[in-house]
């Protein structure tokens, strides 16, 4: 690891502009997917678009300003609406804010990427029209990929690269588990329908969320629940996967903090490896029969604690520091 | 087409000549745009347009409710200087800014060039910007102002003057940097034909002038940090091109503390010491200890520091004094002072409102002067006689009465002009150009400068903030010469 300092300003900026390109890729992707379903399995709006409010974690908010999960209405909170702070709009501008004040960071090339979508987000603003729906939620995925492409082709891999990767791979091992929380909830009480093409159908979309459908079919085949908890918990490989996501999280703190792989001497580092470390020898079966749902939900919590312990340890202890000083001072 | 009835209305025009000839120097580009096809000039200037945008290099307006960030228009025809015209330009700015820092440190310690008489007492004392904190400061090597601006214009009479100085926190080199990049995609031919001065190496010069002032004891690599304001900084674009082509940190205030005189940025890893700051923050906002106690964009102990010799600041804060346009009207005298030298390039004629006859003069030429306001910039406080109303006359005569030491008045200049891209023809629009003077070990000139030019038919005033627009400069370079920042021109072995 390089010498050079990093401003913990400047690292905070970095983390949460991948945060937001990854959330806006996410949310990118579930629209695209939920309107593919939509063609083969129309279904009552309530189970159609309701899930991705769910999935947000904005359905609170959701409920209050739109009402009924409507197709329309779903799109237009999740993609256009600007007072909602993480819809796309809102996250390709936070993004694009972050961005701009770390200029000097990061490379001209992911500078003009982010500022690219930006701009076109702001141009589009409301609803596009329904034949070019599908188009415009692949541009904006697109531009995410490329932006990462960019990211790590055109910086070099230092310090703040990896609080951008620590950003990135936090917010999709988040996104993985609250994806798979919703639908298997969702999916598994119609039991009739198990073994059923409907049925099918639901799981590959939820892989093809993720965009993990024909990397699921590589290794096992025929779609089972259990398996895609598998695949999109445990998998050591696939980009996507909370495992994968956490080890890969856990290599960019440790080249932060400049402690070897194994060993602690922060407490985020503790943590992290702890994480780590369970999912490393985890069942999938012991999981499901504990019940799915409170293990993400533990699972989500455990990265929460991470991303704070982290944040305290490396940006805002410099935040205090100022502080005190400041008030010695006056 | 494009200058088919091109008219230079009796204006000093850079690339034609009285009779309408085109000047030598501007032969080879006003021929290749005469063979492009219809509209392709237009086609360059909207795709010039649209990468400024795509890449945000945009200035944020002020008081703007629509958007706070636009591009600094910017039109594809450049201004040429000749070698040997800027050869004396030069030499000019070099005498000046050398008079100009002798003055500031002078003006800090012994007051020398007042008790000699040669300025009156009363014009520092009553200078908004002279700095009572600043009395004794000895910055590294005696520089005071590392990073220069000064705003030259051509008159009528063909001769270039100063018009001022901008001696403070200078902004809009990126912008001749950028502008040289759009124009290199543009016309790679021109530039092959005829040996264009480059100007890329200016951030080179910029990070070495910044590493020369660094403190006595600092590590044998000193560290240089950039300080802005932040992201809603009018600059803020230019803040983060210079940091980002230097490769060091841009900073905020909120990013540096001071302990024991010793400025510190805070990292990820702790406190790191800082050496050299390049501050694009102004005095006034520097540090609430010195300066306003409500500035919320300083350091705390930041002067302090620089006082006590452990970080260098570029520019030394105090220099202001010196871009006052009543101080303005000294500097040849300064010239003649310190240096014994007879000034190179000229002032504008300026009436000093304070001075009764001067004054009375003023009031009955209202229609035919330009009045300024001592202290401010941008094109605020300004009033151009022969384009102003009656009641605006009366306006500034009012205020002049009131304060007569606030206003300076001029000649009004009949600047020149070049031909600039409007709609699908080429007109003459008026520019003026800033050169970029850094002073380190010695002192270095970017060749060329940020041509500014008023976009709006007949307007004079070339500021960003007032719909001006900028234009690439080209410094032709003389014989075997090719090389950048004010470099020996003499061993010239590059062909």
């Amino acid at each position: 690891m390089s010498t050079h300092p990093l401003l913990s300003r400047v690292a905070d900026a970095v983390y949460w502009m991948a945060r937001y390109i990854e959330r806006a890729e996410n949310v990118a992707r579930y629209i695209g997917v939920n309107l593919n379903l939509q063609l083969d399995l129309p279904l009552d709006p309530a189970h159609q678009w309701q899930p991705l409010i769910d999935t947000s974690g904005d359905t609170e908010a959701f409920q209050k300003r739109y009402g009924e999960a409507t197709q329309a209405r779903v799109i237009e909170f999740l993609a256009y609406d600007v007072e909602n702070p993480n819809s796309i709009t809102s996250c390709l501008r936070s993004a694009r804010e972050n961005a701009r004040s770390v200029r000097e960071t990061i490379s001209s090339e992911m500078w003009a990427q982010v500022n690219q979508m930006y701009l076109q987000i702001q141009s589009q603003r409301s609803m596009p029209e329904p034949e070019r729906l599908l188009d415009a939620f692949r541009e904006i995925r697109l531009g995410c990929h490329l932006f990462q492409g960019v990211t790590d082709s055109t910086m070099t891999h230092n310090e703040p690269w990896h609080f951008l990767r620590l950003g990135r791979k936090l917010e999709r091992a988040d996104k993985t588990s609250r994806i798979l929380d919703v639908k298997y909830f969702m999916l598994l009480p119609s039991a009739k329908d198990v073994g059923t093409p409907y049925d099918d159908i639901h799981w590959a979309a939820v892989l093809k969320s993720v965009s993990g459908f024909e990397m699921y079919r590589k290794k096992y085949g025929r779609i089972t629940p259990r398996d895609v908890v598998d695949f999109l918990v445990m998998d050591r490989d696939f980009p996507r996967a909370v495992h994968y996501c956490i080890g890969s999280a856990n290599e960019s703190l440790h080249a932060i903090s400049g402690t070897a792989i194994g060993y602690y001497q922060y407490r985020s580092e503790q943590l992290m490896g702890q994480l780590r470390a369970e999912l490393d020898y985890a069942s999938t079966d012991a999981v499901i029969a504990g019940g799915l749902h409170e293990y993400l939900d533990a699972l989500q919590r455990k990265m929460n604690l991470i991303d704070i312990t982290m944040r305290e340890e490396f940006i805002a202890r410099a935040t205090e520091l100022r502080q005190s000083q400041r008030q010695s001072q006056s | 087409m494009l200058l088919s009835d091109y008219d230079t209305q009796g204006f000093y025009d850079e690339m034609f000549d009285p009779s309408g000839q085109a000047r030598q120097e501007a032969k080879l580009l006003l021929d290749t745009i005469s063979n492009l096809e219809d509209g392709q000039l237009q086609r360059f200037q909207r795709a010039a347009e649209r990468r400024l945008v795509q890449l945000g290099i945009t200035f944020n307006v002020y008081g703007d409710a629509g958007g706070t960030e636009r591009i600094f228009p910017f039109d594809l025809i450049p201004r040429i200087v000749r070698a040997e015209e800027w050869e004396r330009i030069e030499r000019g700015l070099k005498q000046r800014i050398r008079a100009l820092n002798q003055f500031i440190d002078d003006i800090y310690h012994d007051q020398k060039i007042i008790k000699d008489k040669v300025i009156p007492e009363e014009v520092i004392r009553s200078a908004v910007f002279y700095r009572p904190q600043c009395v004794g400061l000895n910055p590294p090597r005696g520089v005071w102002c590392h990073i220069t601006g000064t705003d030259l214009v051509r008159h009528g009479d063909g001769q270039i003057y100063v018009l001022e100085d901008n001696l403070r926190v200078p902004s809009g080199v990126s912008y001749v940097l950028e502008n040289r990049d759009l124009m290199k995609r543009t016309f790679p031919q021109v530039f092959e034909g005829l040996r264009v001065r480059p100007v890329d190496d200016y951030t080179s010069t910029l990070l070495e002038t910044l590493e020369a002032m660094a403190p006595q004891g600092s590590t044998n690599k000193p560290v240089v940090v950039l300080l802005t304001p932040g992201i809603y900084n009018s600059a803020y674009f230019e803040h983060s091109f210079l940091a980002q082509k230097m490769g060091i940190p841009l900073v905020e205030g909120r990013d540096l503390v001071v302990e024991n005189e010793v400025v510190w940025m805070l990292t990820t890893k702790g406190r790191f010491k800082v050496d050299v700051i390049y501050r694009r923050i102004d005095d006034d906002f520097l540090d609430p200890l010195e300066f306003r106690p409500d500035s919320l964009l300083g350091v705390p102990g930041l002067v302090q520091a620089f006082r006590a010799g452990k970080v260098a600041l570029a520019n030394a804060p105090g220099n202001g004094v010196a871009d006052d346009k009543v101080v303005y009207a000294y500097v040849h005298d300064m010239i003649r002072y310190y240096q014994g030298e007879d000034p190179i390039l000229p002032n504008v004629p300026t009436y000093l409102c304070w001075r009764d006859a001067d004054r009375q003069h003023v009031l009955s030429n209202l229609d035919k002067l330009v009045v300024k306001a001592a202290n401010e910039a941008g094109g605020y406080g300004m009033l151009i006689g022969p384009h102003a109303t009656a009641a605006q006359r009366e306006e500034f005569s009012a205020k002049i009465q009131a304060h007569p030491r606030n206003y300076i008045a001029q000649p009004t200049l009949a600047l020149s002009r070049v031909p600039t891209l409007i709609g699908d023809k080429l007109e003459g629009r008026h520019v003026d150009l800033r050169p970029y003077i850094l002073y380190g070990e010695e002192i270095r000139i970017l060749p060329g400068g940020l041509t500014r030019v008023a976009l709006r038919k007949n307007s004079l005033v070339v500021n960003s903030s007032q719909g001006g627009g900028s234009k690439d400069t080209w410094v032709l370079a003389g014989d075997g010469v090719l090389t950048g920042n004010g470099a020996p021109s003499t061993d010239g072995a590059v062909s």
